[in-house]
């Protein structure tokens, strides 16, 4: 489903995000993307959905080359992604169902079907009875929460998250995590990079470790232990 | 189908919104937009009228041959046959300097005035109506009538009509510049108007470009709220139009009137209100288009 190869990117200044990074994520699977901040992993994930292009190799979506993807495509490869963000990137002008709304409305879904769709993504992240509300007025994790339900709305088939659970306590990013893996379990491919791994100590989910823009090998993390 | 209209009809309704989301601001542009665009549409009206008033008066022109005081019965006699055989003359109609005097006290309420007057300082005349209404042949048989005998002064009543005309042509260039001006001002408002609004909503365009929008789709709202704020515009201009006519229309039937016309102010018509209104939406769209190009491109998610 997304496989990089060989993938190197370099910031205007000579910052180097990414060298050489290799990987495959299958279709259907669910990995977490750790390591210090700065380590590189909000430009990967950025090369993913090529708001980000690399300086060399490839990023295949889809067995698509998205790093050489012409910019009219490009929505085209997002529709089929789903983001979620740190910072949310709610719009607070507008209500949370129109939140949610607003990836079917660029997809010209109609009216009725619309409806449905973002109930059920509103259901799914347990905020049915807020649709009416103003996102400045919920909390952080339903901030976050309503930001997943934006991203499934469309019903993509990979998600991305970048450090999904970064500014919540434990019991809300445990509460977002359960969300996670419900869509894992339906086979959507998912993506989630995050700093903290003491919150992963009892999954078993594969884990891919970046540190200083390079992959490093990691075996699954025991307690009190972190990886380097 | 019916999706795409729905879609096109949310898209109108966002921009009439967010159009009045600040209503002082959104109904200042409008009213700058309606008059600069009813500057040149008003006095494009007035022209077509005076056109209209032209294009009766210039439709029968006539010659006025003043005779010399001294013609005598027999002279206009033998005039009167003249005139009638000459081809190029449609009807000479004979008025006596009795009959002159008595018109000009009636019409123009100088009774007192002329009974005053020791003699009558007219003349008898004949008015011509020539069958040609061309501007050169007028003005040949001008000069040919100015040669008979008895002849004061033959004087072509329609040279006003070539200079008023020649003053219209003018007035219809400096309308065409006025008119191209203010549309480049209605073009600046927009894109102005248009930046402001990108730069507002430059989060909400990262957002809609991040989960997938074509540069089609965040484009629309924009070109929407251009074509709506140019079409208000056309409304407005027309309504000042409308109004000024309502207000003039009775001084200027006075007026005619006291002139002896029957002139009277004719409305925008219907074609022309709807050139108005396209026109001005057009301009919106352009203004918003040109904006859209210029300031769109530069905002990518990052």
């Amino acid at each position: 489903m997304i496989s990089f190869n060989q993938v190197s990117k370099r910031y205007p200044g000579g910052f180097e995000a990414l060298k050489n990074v290799s990987f495959e994520l299958a279709k259907g699977e669910m990995a977490f993307l750790t390591g210090h901040s700065g380590a590189g992993k909000s430009t990967l994930l950025k090369l993913i959905a090529a708001i980000e292009r690399p300086n060399s190799g490839s990023v295949l979506v889809n067995n698509q080359n998205v790093s050489v993807l012409k910019s009219a495509a490009l929505p085209y490869l997002r529709r089929n992604i789903g983001m979620i963000f740190q910072d949310h990137k709610l719009l607070f002008d507008r209500s949370v169902f129109d939140n949610v709304q607003l990836p079917l409305q660029i997809c010209g879904f109609d009216h009725k079907e619309t409806g449905k769709r973002v109930r059920a993504a509103l259901d799914k992240v347990g905020l049915l009875g807020r649709e009416k509300a103003n996102p400045i007025a919920l909390s952080g994790g339903e901030q976050q929460r309503l930001c997943i339900a934006r991203a499934i709305v469309n019903r993509p088939s990979i998600l991305l998250a970048d450090e999904p659970t970064g500014n919540l306590d434990a019991e809300y990013a445990q509460e977002i995590m359960k969300i996670f893996n419900s869509f894992h379990q339906v086979g959507a491919t998912l993506l989630i990079s995050t700093h903290d791994t003491g919150m992963l100590q009892n999954s078993h989910v594969r884990m891919i470790c970046l540190k200083h823009g390079e992959i490093q090998p990691v075996e699954s993390p025991r307690k009190g232990e972190t990886p380097s | 189908m019916m999706s795409a209209i729905r879609q096109h009809v949310r898209l109108a309704q966002s921009a009439l919104r967010r159009l009045f989301a600040s209503p002082a601001s959104g109904l200042l542009n409008i009213i700058v937009i309606g008059i600069a665009l009813s500057l040149p549409a008003g006095m494009y009206v007035l022209l077509k009228n005076a056109q209209g008033m032209l294009a009766q008066a210039s439709a029968s022109p006539q010659i006025s041959l003043f005779l010399t005081m001294d013609a005598s019965a027999d002279d206009i006699a033998r005039l009167r046959k003249q005139l009638a055989q000459n081809p190029a003359i449609d009807k000479a109609v004979f008025i006596s300097r009795t009959d002159a005097l008595k018109n000009l006290g009636q019409s123009n309420g100088l009774t007192d005035v002329i009974a005053g007057l020791e003699s009558n300082p007219l003349p008898d005349a004949f008015v011509i109506s020539p069958k040609t209404t061309h501007a050169k042949a007028l003005d040949d048989l001008r000069n040919e009538l100015q040669k008979l005998p008895r002849v004061d002064l033959a004087q072509l009543d329609s040279a006003w009509v070539y200079k008023l005309e020649a003053i219209l042509e003018f007035t219809r260039i400096l309308i065409l510049i006025l008119a191209s001006l203010l549309s480049l001002a209605l073009i600046a408002i927009t894109f102005n108007t248009i930046r402001l609004q990108i730069m507002t909503q430059r989060d909400e365009i990262q957002v809609a470009k991040l989960i997938g929008a074509t540069n089609s789709f965040v484009r629309r709202p924009f070109l929407y709220f251009g074509a709506m704020q140019g079409i208000l515009g056309g409304i407005t201009a027309w309504l000042i139009i409308a109004l000024s006519l309502y207000l003039l229309k009775q001084p200027i039937a006075t007026l005619s009137r006291l002139y002896g016309s029957n002139f009277t102010l004719q409305p925008l018509p219907l074609g022309d209100s709807l050139t108005l209104l396209l026109f001005s939406l057009y301009l919106g769209l352009i203004g918003a288009w040109l904006s859209v190009s210029r300031h769109l491109s530069g905002i990518e998610p990052s």
